[in-house]
């Protein structure tokens, strides 16, 4: 029994080690910038200013909300489909949704100004036709667009590898108890589900709030989110590093309490989040 | 006449890629009967109950429910229940809810509701966990909240896809009995499917044997058992020794070398025949006394009975009895008439009944040397 568990540790131990350098000791130096100022003395200063921020807050939250929203959207009717096509049509779509996160985000966000710009794809087109040039990137859709195009597929995966494992008689069960298709949906596949789209919103939701550099490209640098903010300071040298931390740790706390009232939507029955 | 059929399967055939899986099916199936399905695996038993419940609809024929036509009405509108093999309870849902889905579903105020619900848990002895997680119930109580929930609704028609097949043997014994009674209670049709026999002779009003998407036989249990139609029913159902036989005259049949006085009729003089003669009917008795001579070349003790194999010219016989015999014995045995059944000639004639590779089993694993090693 010792010599089990004392191998149990030997293997686990590379794992311990590297999430102790690279996920605890960057923790703890954040949470040390954030609480010292420039001459490393213990300050509060840096999270009182933060009420500076609050807009960028809101509005990285607001944005984050709707573009879960519209993925969630989006998401959901094409993973329940995807279960109901032959088993080679569903790896084929997987295949295709997944495509694109073999790119780098950055690339592909890129991508988005050449079919968004006022000289891009879409105004050729409508100038062609002779509507336009619709005013399309630097707007707030823009990054709404970008955010929901590159967090889509964490939204279908999770949605979809739930729904595909519902049981074939869970649902024959319901069509003989009497349940016609929308009761079916409202009583057993979306319930079933509910693992699924809890965590797809999870990791749609967190990427999408502290996310950057999508805001800059297509927002046009209007709309600053609080990402872009931590990004801006960290750029600005090593006097700006207390502030970017000082978010960097009032964002965090802020997911993880987002994280917590979601588990305790789920813990009631279908027991916690799958991620 | 029509009202006493409450579900008729007409001239149906079923196909899966290219591979028929029922062939030109026909059944009555009468109100408030308890009627079986039996068969082995793949001989179509299932699929004609998923086309009784609306999950598959026949390539050809028709399924009639009360005297009307019921293809193509979907599954949620038909007044059949179904209980599942694997019990298919939602696991999202307690025990109630389980029960109380279909209710729900009709929207039953909840005060109705929560009678219904009562009363059906009553029924099935689970009052008391109402507010359990499916997952901590046990498979003798997770059956018991699949059939509450199936007969909630009232059915006029309970489907029984082999419901007992993971339960032990002792439980098993137990649901038996108790579907049953829940039969009578309610006082509705119960078609039940399972490959077990056993289970089949001791529950059912009328057995339905299967084979090959066909129906070999339908009729009560004790028809089945006395006057199988050929020899897969005969061998399905219980042992059977199955010889080739000549059936000389009325009530007069040869076989093994001997002729025998029998109570069938109505074959063609000297007609080919296969003969049925089950093991419990044979009596072991000196050789001089005997019918039939053979040697003893397998004894196993099965607690009841002692089963014996006993080689007659090569043909090996299987007997039950309770006197103690040993290997290489010579014995006589003695045939009564009304122990012989006489059935016509089928495609399954010479396929089933000889117990050669059966004792040469015995064999294999009573021989110690061969163990050891």
């Amino acid at each position: 029994m010792n010599k089990k568990s004392f191998g149990n540790k030997l293997v686990a131990c590379p794992y311990i080690v590297w999430s102790a350098i690279f996920i605890i000791v960057p923790l703890v130096i954040m949470a040390y910038f954030a609480l010292t100022d420039a001459n490393g003395v213990f300050t509060l200063a840096n999270l009182a200013s933060l009420g500076r921020y609050k807009k960028a807050f809101a509005i990285s939250i607001v944005y984050a909300v709707i573009s879960t929203v519209i993925t969630l959207l989006l998401a959901y009717p094409m993973a329940y489909f995807m279960t109901k096509l032959k088993i080679s049509s569903q790896k084929m779509i997987m295949m295709i949704v997944m495509l694109p996160m073999w790119m780098n985000f950055l690339i592909r966000t890129y991508s988005w100004i050449s079919i968004l710009a006022n000289t891009g794809i879409i105004n050729t087109v409508l100038g062609k036709l002779g509507i336009g040039p619709l005013k399309l990137i630097n707007t707030p859709g823009a990054v709404i667009l970008g955010m929901v195009y590159d967090f889509i597929p964490y939204m279908i995966l999770p949605i979809y590898s739930v729904m595909s494992k519902i049981d074939n008689s869970l649902l024959e069960a319901s069509d003989d108890l009497g349940a016609n298709a929308f009761n079916k949906f409202k009583r057993v596949i979306f319930p079933l589900s509910r693992p699924g789209v809890i965590s797809g919103i999870t990791m749609v939701f967190v990427p999408s709030v502290s996310t950057f550099y999508i805001s800059q490209k297509l927002g046009g640098n209007k709309t600053m989110l609080i990402g872009d903010t931590i990004e801006y300071f960290y750029n600005s040298g090593p006097d700006y590093y207390n502030i970017a931390s000082a978010i960097s740790l009032i964002l965090m706390v802020l997911i993880m309490l987002s994280l917590f009232v979601m588990n305790r939507f789920t813990n009631d029955e279908s027991g916690g989040v799958v991620i | 006449m029509q009202t006493e059929n409450i579900v008729q399967l007409k001239d149906i055939s079923v196909t899966f890629d290219g591979e028929t899986v029922l062939d030109n099916l026909s059944l009555d199936i009468k109100d408030k009967e308890f009627i079986t399905f039996l068969g082995p695996s793949g001989c179509g038993k299932t699929t004609t109950l998923r086309l009784i419940a609306g999950f598959l609809e026949p390539d050809t024929g028709d399924v009639i429910f009360e005297g009307k036509k019921i293809n193509g009405v979907p599954a949620y509108k038909r007044q059949v229940n179904t209980i599942f093999q694997r019990y298919a309870l939602f696991p999202h849902l307690n025990v109630y809810e389980n029960v109380a889905f279909g209710l729900r579903v009709k929207k039953l105020p909840n005060d109705q509701i929560k009678e219904k619900v009562t009363e059906m848990l009553k029924l099935v002895n689970l009052s008391g966990l109402e507010k359990r997680s499916i997952d901590t119930l046990s498979g003798g109580q997770q059956q018991r909240v699949a059939i509450a929930r199936a007969i909630a609704n009232h059915p006029k028609v309970l489907l029984l896809d082999e419901p007992l097949a993971a339960l032990d043997l002792k439980l098993r014994k137990d649901m038996q009995k108790e579907l049953k009674k829940i039969q009578e209670q309610l006082g509705i049709t119960f078609i039940f499917v399972t490959h077990d026999q056993e289970e089949a002779l001791t529950m059912s009003d009328r057995v339905v044997v299967m084979d090959g998407g066909k129906i070999q036989q339908v009729g009560t249990p004790q028809d089945i058992y006395n006057e199988p139609q050929n020899a897969f029913v005969a061998d399905f159902i219980g042992e059977s020794n199955i010889v080739d036989g000549v059936m000389l005259k009325d009530y007069y049949v040869e076989f093994s070398g001997a002729k025998f006085d029998c109570l069938d009729k109505g074959f063609e003089m000297n007609e080919l025949v296969d003969v049925v003669v089950r093991p419990e009917d044979v009596d072991i008795v000196p050789v001089d006394k005997g019918m039939l001579t053979g040697v003893v070349t397998s004894v196993s003790f099965l607690g009841v009975h002692y089963e014996i194999i006993v080689d007659i010219g090569g043909f090996k016989w299987m007997i039950q009895t309770t006197d103690e015999h040993f290997v290489d014995d010579k014995v006589g045995l003695y045939i009564e008439p009304d122990a012989i059944h006489i059935m016509k000639k089928s495609e399954y004639s010479g396929l089933y009944g000889d117990y050669s590779s059966y004792s040469e089993e015995i064999d294999h694993l009573s021989d110690p040397e061969e163990v050891a090693e």
